[in-house]
């Protein structure tokens, strides 16, 4: 007599109805697979601007390469180096080395303003004075249209995300810097890292146009080997002749990005978090009043033998599988709206402009979809458990 | 023993002894059932009837295994379905109990063969055994030509009919009615009574019917009357 009768069929049998019946309440149901599609999109489409940012910060820092600053200094913005301590630093073993000589390029960082193609409103656009080295260092560094900048004249190439998101960088511009005119020549990629929101010039040419006399701000190094960083972060901070910071560029990158990504993410979560709440408000309702308009259609099925357990599994599945539309709904409309949605913003270390691509990642996804779970599995459980504890006798009476 | 101070008949299919039913609404206690013995025998067709309040349909919920009572013991063959725990009471009506109700209370997403299959879908039969079962069942209350219907397509009459099939499908010990013609016309209901009354005759089925309508217990073999919870006179079989 003990035996349980078919409990999965019971349960598959119970939702199944559930969600044919469905239909007759399609609007409290629409508005919980919306509400909970919502919460996936915006929860999406919100961590997906960290994730963009996070993502153009890291492409552009790799482990075999390392950046020296002075000491004491977070950014390029304040720190600074003589020629001499360049040539010491570009000396150290442990820099790999081509034909030319060392990898290492000695650079320059100031900041312009041009106006955002968006608002048309100004904004500091970082421009930086390379040495030949520099696309050594950075080996993704592509160009796309036009050339290279001639080393030692007033021109510039401008990363594809500057060109995209501020105006008067096409190809054959003028830049105004100074009190020169400064052709853009070409326009370059660097796998969607943060050199593409940088516009490029000749290290010599931007001392000179600065008045900077012989002076750097930092210095850009590929390594022999990831491996090789230790022994040539102990040389350099142990050199008496310098008083350097060296940092890998990939834990650069992530220390200017924290700061940004942290805000994002806590915004994203409180906000998904919220409106969470409000789905789960939502979730409850339907599941609620499907529980309420069955109640005499779950209190035979009880009566007929199926079990109470298999009652509120089956009402948990009902709203699961309404949560999981909601949440491929979201995930779907956060992809199409978001993915590789471009946007600037200020990179608060360096005070410029980042270009960056929002990111709807598999993770990104995944997490949308899990909350989706989560507020299914929430607004079902107690609907499912108040019509699996309705006495039978007065349920099946209910009109 | 029973409340008479007589011992039951141990060979009945149904032995209700001693049962008191106890409501609680706020700080009151309703009694809708008092000291109430009542035994069935196998093969019997009983009517319960009574005023509404009388407790004919919280004694049937206790022959089906719905309820419990507050004391006393119902037994329904070699089982004492009250000390059963809800999940055995569960799998005891799928195996032991059809049930017919006033409303009908069919699926209305299911058609009629679907609504019919529903109480096989708790038995280990194949889809083809269970197919097999519901023609029978479906033939039965003469309603094979509808079983691709679905509920709201069927009048009143072949929807308590597709009840009936439902209830009678998985071939049960006890087939419970309650009300089963309160929601038809006189046609209608006597066509069910009918139906009832064979299934009774040529199938040798038991069943007790709930009806406050004398004309549907004069089918019955024999009518139980309660009164306040109380067996008003019981005709000796």
């Amino acid at each position: 007599m003990n035996a349980p009768l078919n409990w999965f069929s019971q349960i598959g049998s119970i939702a199944k109805f559930g969600l044919l019946s469905a239909a007759q309440r399609r609007a409290s149901v629409a508005a919980t697979v919306v509400g909970i599609a919502g919460v996936v999109a915006v929860f999406i489409g919100v961590l997906s601007i960290s994730a963009g940012f996070n993502r153009a910060m890291t492409a552009s820092g790799s482990a075999d390469a390392a950046i020296i600053l002075r000491s004491g200094a977070d950014s390029e913005m304040v720190s600074g180096f003589g020629r001499e301590e360049t040539r010491i630093i570009a000396d150290t073993p442990g820099i790999a080395r081509n034909a030319e000589g060392p990898l290492s390029s000695a650079e320059l960082f100031v900041i312009i303003n041009l106006p955002k193609r968006t608002t048309g409103t100004d904004a500091n656009v970082p421009l930086r004075g390379v040495e030949s080295a520099a696309l050594g260092v950075r080996d993704q560094l592509k160009i796309t249209r036009g050339r290279m900048f001639n080393w030692g004249r007033n021109e510039v190439m401008v990363g594809a995300g500057a060109a995209r998101e501020f105006a008067g960088l096409e190809v054959g511009a003028q830049l105004s810097i100074g009190r020169e005119k400064w052709p853009v020549v070409g326009i370059f990629s660097a796998n969607g890292g943060v050199a593409e929101s940088e516009i490029w010039t000749d290290a010599k040419v931007l001392q000179s146009a600065y008045n900077r006399g012989d002076s750097y701000q930092s210095i850009y190094a590929r390594l022999a080997s990831p491996g090789a960083y230790e022994a040539f972060a102990a040389a350099l901070t142990a050199n008496p002749q310098l008083k350097v910071k060296v940092l890998r560029q990939s834990e650069y990158y992530a220390n200017q990005s924290q700061t940004l990504t942290r805000l994002i993410t806590t915004i994203g979560y409180l906000v998904a978090t919220l409106m969470a709440i409000g789905a789960v408000f939502g979730a409850l309702n339907t599941m609620y009043s499907a529980v309420a308009a069955r109640t005499r259609e779950i209190a035979t099925l009880r009566a007929l033998g199926f079990g109470s357990g298999a009652v509120v599994v089956a009402l948990m599945l009902e709203s699961l599988v309404l949560a999981l539309i909601g949440g491929a709904l979201g995930a779907g409309l956060s992809y199409a709206a978001f993915n590789n949605f471009h946007a600037a913003t200020m990179n608060w270390q360096s005070f410029s402009q980042v270009t960056f691509a929002f990111a709807v990642t598999p993770a990104l996804i995944g997490q949308g979809v899990a909350w989706a779970v989560a507020i299914g599995l929430i607004g079902g459980l107690f609907p499912a458990i108040r019509a699996a504890r309705q006495p039978i006798a007065a349920a099946l009476r209910e009109l | 023993m029973n409340a008479n101070g007589k011992k039951a008949d141990p060979t009945a299919l149904v032995r209700v002894e001693g049962v008191e039913k106890v409501f609680h609404r706020g700080s009151e206690d309703i009694h809708v059932l008092s000291r109430l013995d009542l035994t069935v025998a196998t093969g019997e067709f009983v009517a319960l009837m009574g005023p509404s309040g009388s407790g004919k349909s919280t004694l049937l919920n206790l022959i089906g295994g719905l309820d419990r009572p507050t004391t006393g013991s119902v037994s329904i063959g070699d089982d004492r379905i009250d000390a059963l725990s809800d999940r055995q009471l569960a799998v005891w009506r799928a195996r032991h109990v059809g049930f017919v109700f006033q409303l009908y209370n069919l699926l209305p997403v299911l058609t009629a063969e679907r609504n019919v299959e529903l109480p096989l879908l708790l038995t280990h039969l194949t889809k083809a055994e269970r197919r097999r079962h519901v023609e029978t069942a479906l033939a039965m209350v003469g309603l094979t030509h509808r079983a691709k219907h679905y509920p709201r397509t069927l009048s009143g009459g072949e929807q308590q009919r597709v009840g009936i099939a439902r209830g009678i499908v998985t071939d049960p010990t006890l087939l419970l009615c309650d009300e089963p013609t309160g929601d038809l016309d006189r046609k209608s209901g006597d066509e069910i009574l009918n139906l009832l009354q064979a299934l009774n005759r040529e199938q040798g089925k038991t069943i007790i019917m709930v009806t406050h309508d004398p004309h549907a217990s004069a089918r019955a073999s024999r009518t139980v009357h309660l009164y306040k919870g109380q067996l008003a006179s019981e005709p000796t079989p």
